[in-house]
């Protein structure tokens, strides 16, 4: 049987034809950093990251909208910590704060129940951002509500889809030569739904786990595919994820959303790839389709070329010097996901000096 | 009516800040009771001290923590033990700490009460008397925020600076990390567990150092920005560069597990009770021994060595051709450190292809578990729970 | 993307959950999953989104049998 040194071994002195390799999902960026992985592999194997940051490829407007919502009466708009710092066109979620606005962290979605239970007079937003590891816990939380009687919870949705992404990606980006499928969105929606973007791609995935082992198993897996020019879709996660995924978190995502055209920062507007709450539930919806594709673009900001492996950050002329963390002008810089964050705090800010 | 009455005599008002006899009541009642010391009980405007000629340390901190109380300490314990901590990080002797309270209307005298009795605790723990003192009180929720400053002798002998790092000296923390800050947000987001502060002084440990003859070079306790801030901060004075090993860093497995929920990094988080001591890397199994033997040192550990930022003699020739073919713009002054600065850090070949041997830059890196390299960088934001 | 972390179970009436991660008590909502006393749950944003048989949870064990398998 192979063994990991064996994988490691043929990762560092690979000597074959330069491949690029795409992660897909922001954790598994922050991971290949966090294990130190790029500096094990050989010149000519390359790691790109992908748009798997939700909150990277949330719209400008959105996020402006959502800052709106914390200033009204009677309201308080709750989010994930990711999102906190990230600017919008006009402002930001902490820019609003420090203006009297409400804006509250949640650890899960379901911290603002008792919370709503308990103040029926207020209204509550959730800025409800995610890929499919996390629209079935919305969709969970409003059968709750529906349940319950519980009317004064609101959703504002940018909910994503990684499948649409992946193929309009490989049409953008010719320089793809494999992708390291998601670990858990993979969990839910099974292995065999990227079959036939990657075989349309001509694109092979290993879905991975977020271990430094199963990362590295991935690139080989992918680097042999290479190799072989196959495009196949191989499961390197079998404790989590299945050829079919989670059938009722499957099943109770669709009860109460649909997929429309989503607005991608940077990106514009790509088919299929949003979710939104059925007309039905329109109730719950904090009018979340009204916000639409963003026009604007955040000039000079080269964020939407990067979470498509076109641009590595460096690449980019305000890279550690006008965008940094504390002085963000795009997304990929601030959001503890984003690309050019992570390559940032990973040591790349020295290029200022 | 009698009941309000009553309530509200078990709050701090803003009649307690006036001067009058409310302020009277509670210095006697609680400040001087607890705190009685020769010096203190002299009531003076200021306190009167005799110092030793030669160097002192001089040092001052802020309280806000909320909650006020939480596993293993308060914001009581935490004024005590920070200054206390930051003098002994100099090398110095802690004798005399003022403090001064800033508490808001509403404070329960009762709480008030403990917090002080543990302030007085943490002062004879740490053999240092609290000498003086100040009282205002502001409108608000019943809040309280505390200053303490803080006085110590340095011996002649003792010099303490991170700027005397050098290559080859050896990095040591004196036990798990991120214990205070798990603490802290647990608490805050009412998750339960059995992790309890860090909060302590570290008297024994460094005293113990300092009478073991140890070279030591520089003290920094762990505080706000985890042991990476720390590092970083010494790599950039000494201008040398830190190697850590991670299978070395020492985290309680419920802190790990903690961290891991939240997506936070231990490296990153605060404590109370540990701090970070580099040695020459001779003395470094010897200072190990003395810290496991001290109070509060059980879990000491070698966590990396500070190194050379000239080339190691390892470079990989290889490796900086195509870091200068890949950049573009690559710096090309000779010299170690121009050369890795340009080196590393501006081609993606440079992040992807820089390993151990190549030149590094003053700065601090990690050895993963695979034996792969992770630059660690100093605290950006905040350190909020993240859920993606 | 998807932070989520392995713990056991260890209260449960079908709909919400304990679950122990090395210590730490959390409530997690359990209807996306059937998972029983003494399972280990994923759990992402306080719900659990599958389960993992316990000797997968605590080691990499069949890793390098997966890529075997997968690339044979």
């Amino acid at each position: 049987m192979i063994t990991l040194q064996e994988m490691m071994d043929k990762l560092k002195y690979y000597n074959g034809e330069p491949v690029q390799f795409m992660e897909v999902c922001g954790t598994h960026t922050n991971s290949i950093f966090k294990h130190g992985i790029p500096g094990m592999l050989s010149k000519n194997i390359k790691l790109i990251s992908g748009p798997g940051c939700p909150v990277c490829v949330t719209s400008g407007n959105y996020i402006d909208r959502a800052a709106e919502i914390s200033m009204k009466e009677n309201t308080v708009l709750y989010t994930f910590g990711d999102m906190i710092k990230v600017p919008g066109y006009n402002t930001s979620l902490s820019a609003a704060k420090a203006k009297g606005g409400r804006v509250e962290i949640m650890y899960s979605p379901f911290d603002v129940l008792n919370l709503a239970i308990a103040n029926p007079s207020t209204t509550f937003v959730i800025a409800a951002v995610g890929f499919e590891t996390t629209t079935p816990i919305y969709a969970l939380l409003l059968d709750k509500m529906i349940k319950n009687d519980i009317h004064n919870i609101h959703f504002l949705t940018a909910l994503k889809t990684i499948v649409p992404a992946l193929e309009w990606i490989c049409g953008s980006n010719p320089n793809i030569d494999g992708f390291i499928g998601p670990g858990h969105v993979s969990a839910i929606l099974g292995y065999d739904i990227y079959k036939k973007a990657c075989s349309k791609c001509s694109i092979p995935m290993a879905v991975a786990g977020f271990e430094a082992e199963e990362i590295i198993a991935a690139i080989y897996d992918l680097l042999i595919q290479s190799e072989r020019k196959t495009s196949d879709v191989h499961n390197l996660y079998a404790s989590v994820v299945t050829s079919k995924g989670n059938p009722k978190a499957i099943s109770i995502t669709d009860k109460y959303f649909q997929a429309e055209s989503a607005s991608w920062r940077g990106l514009g507007s790509i088919e299929g790839s949003g979710l939104f709450l059925r007309n039905e539930y329109s109730e719950y919806d904090e009018d979340s389709r009204s916000i639409g594709v963003d026009e604007k673009q955040d000039q000079g900001c080269l964020c939407g070329e990067v979470i498509i492996g076109k641009v590595t950050p460096d690449e980019c002329p305000w890279f550690a010097n006008e965008c940094t963390p504390s002085t963000p002008h795009g997304p990929c810089m601030v959001s503890i996901e984003g690309t050019c964050g992570i390559w940032f705090r990973n040591g790349a800010k020295k290029i200022c000096k | 009516m009698v009941q309000k009455r009553s309530e509200k005599n078990m709050q701090i008002s803003l009649a307690h800040g006036s001067g009058g006899n409310a302020t009277r009541e509670l210095i006697n009642e609680i400040f001087q009771k607890h705190f009685s010391n020769e010096i203190l009980n002299q009531m003076e405007d200021s306190a009167v001290l005799t110092v030793p000629t030669g160097k002192i340390a001089f040092t001052t901190d802020s309280f806000v923590v909320q909650p006020l109380f939480f596993k293993g300490g308060d914001i009581g314990k935490l004024a005590v033990c920070g200054t206390v901590n930051d003098l002994l990080m100099q090398g110095a002797v802690p004798k005399y700490l003022p403090a001064g309270f800033i508490l808001e209307e509403g404070l329960l005298l009762d709480d008030l009460n403990k917090i002080v009795i543990s302030m007085k605790e943490a002062a004879t723990q740490a053999n240092v008397q609290i000498v003086t003192g100040d009282t205002k009180v502001v409108e608000g929720h019943g809040g309280i925020y505390i200053n303490t400053s803080g006085l110590g002798f340095i011996e002649d002998s003792v010099y303490i600076s991170s700027k005397s790092v050098k290559p080859g000296d050896a990095v040591i923390v004196s036990g798990n990390l991120g214990n205070h800050h798990a603490c802290i947000l647990s608490h805050r987001m009412k998750i339960e567990n059995n992790i309890y502060s860090d909060c302590a002084p570290l008297t024994d440990m460094v005293r113990n150092l300092i009478a073991g003859g140890i070279k030591i070079r520089s003290m920094r306790d762990i505080t706000r920005g985890g042991l990476a801030t720390v590092l970083n901060e010494i790599a950039d004075s000494c201008g040398h560069h830190i190697n850590l090993i991670d299978t070395q860093i020492p985290v309680d497995r419920e802190v790990q597990a903690f961290s891991d929920i939240l997506g936070l990094d231990p490296l990153y988080m605060g404590n109370e009770g540990k701090f970070t001591v580099i040695v020459d890397g001779s003395d470094a199994d010897r200072a190990i021994e003395i810290l496991r033997k001290s109070k509060y040192g059980a879990n000491a550990v070698i966590v990396g060595t500070v190194e050379s930022c000239q080339s190691n003699g390892e470079t990989n020739g290889e490796s900086n051709d195509e870091i200068n073919q890949t950049s573009g713009e690559t710096n090309q002054a000779p010299g170690g450190i121009n050369q890795a600065s340009g080196g590393i850090n501006q081609a993606p070949g440079g992040i992807n292809q820089a390993s151990g041997g190549t030149n590094q830059a003053p700065g601090v890196t990690l050895t993963t578990k695979l034996g792969g390299k992770r630059i660690i960088d100093i605290l950006y934001g905040e350190g909020l729970p993240r859920i993606c | 993307m998807c932070l989520a972390v392995p713990g056991k179970v260890i209260e449960t009436d079908g709909i919400t959950a304990k679950v122990d991660f090395s210590g730490n008590i959390l409530n997690v909502e359990l209807s996306l999953v059937t998972a029983e006393i003494g399972d280990y749950v994923l759990v992402h944003a306080g719900v659990a989104i599958a389960v993992l048989a316990e000797d997968e949870a605590l080691e990499t064990i069949n890793l390098y049998a997966e890529v075997e398998d997968c690339l044979k």
